[in-house]
């Protein structure tokens, strides 16, 4: 039980980290206790947070290129912020206790402050989607009958002034309330990164780079997400695309996945540089279980291609259709490397015995309650959502296009 | 006449170690209530109360939760790796296999200065053969227990989103099964890898120090099965105790992973420094 996989197996890959490695495993440290839910759960938010900065550079920061996709930022926000518990209750040993969570949270607990932070984010997010959608539910609430009316008087709340006033008016409420969804969805997502920083059991969480790094690359695969979507759903639908939207967006994931990825491998760097504590189980680590998804996938693959393709973009002037092109095959990669990274953090994290003396397994299950048939399914339903909210909410500033 | 003294004496050291430590392993144990056989274990409880005093000051007078303190001393150079304190605690809690409260560590040491470790069924089987992988020359072995530190900074305690694991006012670290929603952050937190989901709860579970036993003048069951008192428990208030006796002398003694900022109230006699 306690031979696992391990690096001290092949002495070269650890170096000297050979010595003090003989694979031993704690007991209770072979079960990976936290699997792939807990991997959707910061990819999600991330989604969030990513595809939120966008809508807000236009609302906020009046980037007037982003115009085409804001709306649409905001309900794929909408659409994947919906979802963003659904992880964490497949992963609750007893779901029906979660509201405990609110009701008796531990003050001292950083986990306590989720839902409150989750509540908040999804009240402001919602009331900012309800202002930017008003004219549109006021004239479908005039056509509405019966329970359907009174869900739209309230979801227009009870006005159907559209006068330019009343519009001005709607515009500063959108821009105080995606003001303060900024710093909101930066806590929403620096927090998941201090969940996991805020372990000092386990040395490759345990850093205060963690929020930062978690929250660049929030940023990454939201971006990333927009971007994807946005070509895909135009391209299938047989409209225009704005290259303008498109470069604004792909220049700003480019400062994002420059940032994210710096502070990943600086961590990695600094781990190997201080040579401190549990460094030769760090680097045991991801020379050993980690070697394959973590150099090879997150770093080499995934992040490497990734650079030198915003690089090209970048400097040399390329057509339209490939602009657009590579900035769709760029964000499909990004987005595996975030969910790659969340894994390695997560999983990979876990795959370190805190006996500092081995490394267990983690093998996914396809049928389990955190297995892959439910990580696909979890994953599928903000799609559903966002699919659902766009019969309400046309996603396109001007459809006509 | 002395010589009878001193085999009544004798007689007595022993029932009081090997026999009554193995009369503990044959004999039903009191179950808490967990797993699947809960209502038999009920049915078979011994009065805890009936049993000798083990842990004076406690019977007999109103307890003071506020005025307690416990400590907990493992002994490694006395520890033989029976695994008698395993299959005690299994008994005592109905423990599932493959999850451990408390497990024994077996440590070999090279003249590489490599380090081997070892625990195949945390230790409850007993360690009755040598281990054959080893192709070089030992220069020490020994025996390490584990389990909870009772952390007077306890980070699982810190982390528990509602509050279901917690300190009581005297010290111990325990979980309210009830309230805890089985999101194994302190699992995560717990930098001595003592807790573990229990598959049928589907909370968390993790050694108590025999709360119930210590709340009722008994020692905990691993510490009353060990044969070589390598498991030392006691009152701190108590001078004439041993755990403050050790604590009193000027003998070495350390804690698990101290760089952790966890201030354990368990303590090791004679841990070397390869000892995680």
């Amino acid at each position: 039980m306690n031979t696992l996989l391990t690096a001290a197996n092949s002495g070269e890959s650890i170096g000297s980290a050979t010595m003090l490695v003989s694979n031993y495993v704690f007991p209770n440290d072979i079960h990976v206790h936290w699997s792939m839910m807990i991997v959707l759960y910061p990819y999600i938010t991330g989604l969030v947070d990513g595809a939120f900065i966008i809508a807000a550079l236009y609302y906020l920061f009046d980037v007037k290129s982003l115009k085409p996709v804001a709306r649409f930022s905001l309900l794929f926000a909408l659409a994947f912020l919906c979802c963003a518990t659904l992880p964490l209750l497949l992963h609750l040993g007893r779901p029906e206790r979660n509201f405990n969570m609110l009701l008796t949270p531990s003050p001292s607990s950083a986990m306590a402050g989720f839902g409150y932070i989750y509540a908040v984010s999804m009240g402001v997010l919602t009331f900012i989607v309800l202002f930017v959608y008003r004219p549109v539910l006021v004239e479908l609430r005039s056509t509405a009958k019966g329970w359907l009316q009174v869900l739209y008087r309230v979801i227009t709340f009870d006005s159907i002034d559209l006068s330019q006033g009343a519009r001005q008016l709607d515009a500063k409420i959108i821009r105080f309330l995606v003001g303060i969804g900024i710093p909101i969805a930066a806590i929403l997502h620096g927090y998941v990164g201090f969940i996991f920083g805020g372990v000092k059991a386990n040395p490759t969480w345990s850093t205060p780079l963690m929020p930062v790094i978690f929250l660049f690359s929030a940023c990454v695969s939201g971006i990333s997400a927009i971007i994807l979507a946005y070509i895909v759903i135009r391209k299938f639908r047989g409209k225009s695309i704005s290259h303008s939207a498109i470069a604004t967006m792909t220049k700003t994931l480019t400062l994002f996945f420059i940032l994210a990825f710096c502070f990943e491998m600086l961590e990695v760097f600094s781990h190997t540089y201080l040579k401190s504590g549990y460094h030769h189980m760090v680097e045991g680590l991801l020379n050993g279980p980690l070697a394959s998804s973590f150099w090879l996938w997150q770093v080499k693959i995934c992040s490497m291609i990734p650079l030198i393709l915003l690089g090209v973009m970048g400097l040399f002037k390329l057509r339209e259709g490939i602009y657009n092109l590579l900035a769709a095959v760029v964000s499909a990669i990004l987005l595996l490397q975030v969910l790659i990274m969340r894994w390695n953090v997560v999983i990979g994290g876990q795959l370190m015995s805190k006996s500092a003396r081995g490394y267990t397994a983690f093998h996914p299950e396809w049928f389990d309650k955190e297995g892959i048939i439910a990580v696909i399914i979890v994953m599928a339903i903000p799609f559903a959502i966002l699919w659902g909210l766009g019969k309400i909410f046309p996603f396109w500033a001007q459809e006509s296009e | 006449m002395k010589t009878d003294q001193e085999k009544r004496a004798f007689l007595k050291k022993v029932l009081d170690g090997t026999i009554a430590g193995s009369l503990y392993l044959v004999m039903p144990m009191a179950g808490l209530a967990m797993g699947n056989n809960t209502k038999d274990h009920a049915s078979r409880k011994a009065p805890l109360e009936k049993l000798p005093e083990q842990v004076p000051g406690i019977r007999g007078k109103t307890y003071d939760i506020l005025d307690q303190e416990f400590a907990f001393v493992v002994d490694i150079t006395r520890c033989i790796g029976c695994g008698s304190c395993c299959v005690a605690d299994k008994r005592e809690y109905n423990v599932p296999d493959d999850n451990y409260r408390t497990w024994v560590e077996r440590y070999v040491k090279g003249f590489s200065d490599q380090v081997y470790v070892d625990a195949p069924n945390g230790g409850l089987d007993g360690y009755q053969t040598p281990r054959l992988d080893i192709d070089e020359l030992i220069r020490d072995t020994f025996f390490v227990p584990k389990l909870c530190n009772m952390c007077k900074e306890a980070p699982c305690v810190q982390v528990c989103p509602v509050g279901a694991t917690f300190t009581t006012p005297d010290g111990f670290v325990l979980v309210d099964h009830e309230r805890c929603v089985g999101c194994a952050y302190c699992i995560q937190a717990c930098p001595y890898s003592v807790r573990y989901i229990h598959p049928t709860t589907k909370t968390v579970d993790k050694c108590t120090w025999c709360y119930h036993r210590v709340r009722k003048g008994l020692l905990p069951a691993c510490v009353d099965v060990c044969p070589t008192g390598a498991r030392k428990f006691g009152s701190l208030r108590d001078e004439s105790s041993e755990v403050y006796q050790i604590l009193k002398g000027p003998g070495v003694l350390t804690v698990l992973k101290k760089e952790m900022g966890t201030w354990p109230a368990l303590y090791y006699k004679g841990a070397r420094r390869e000892v995680v």
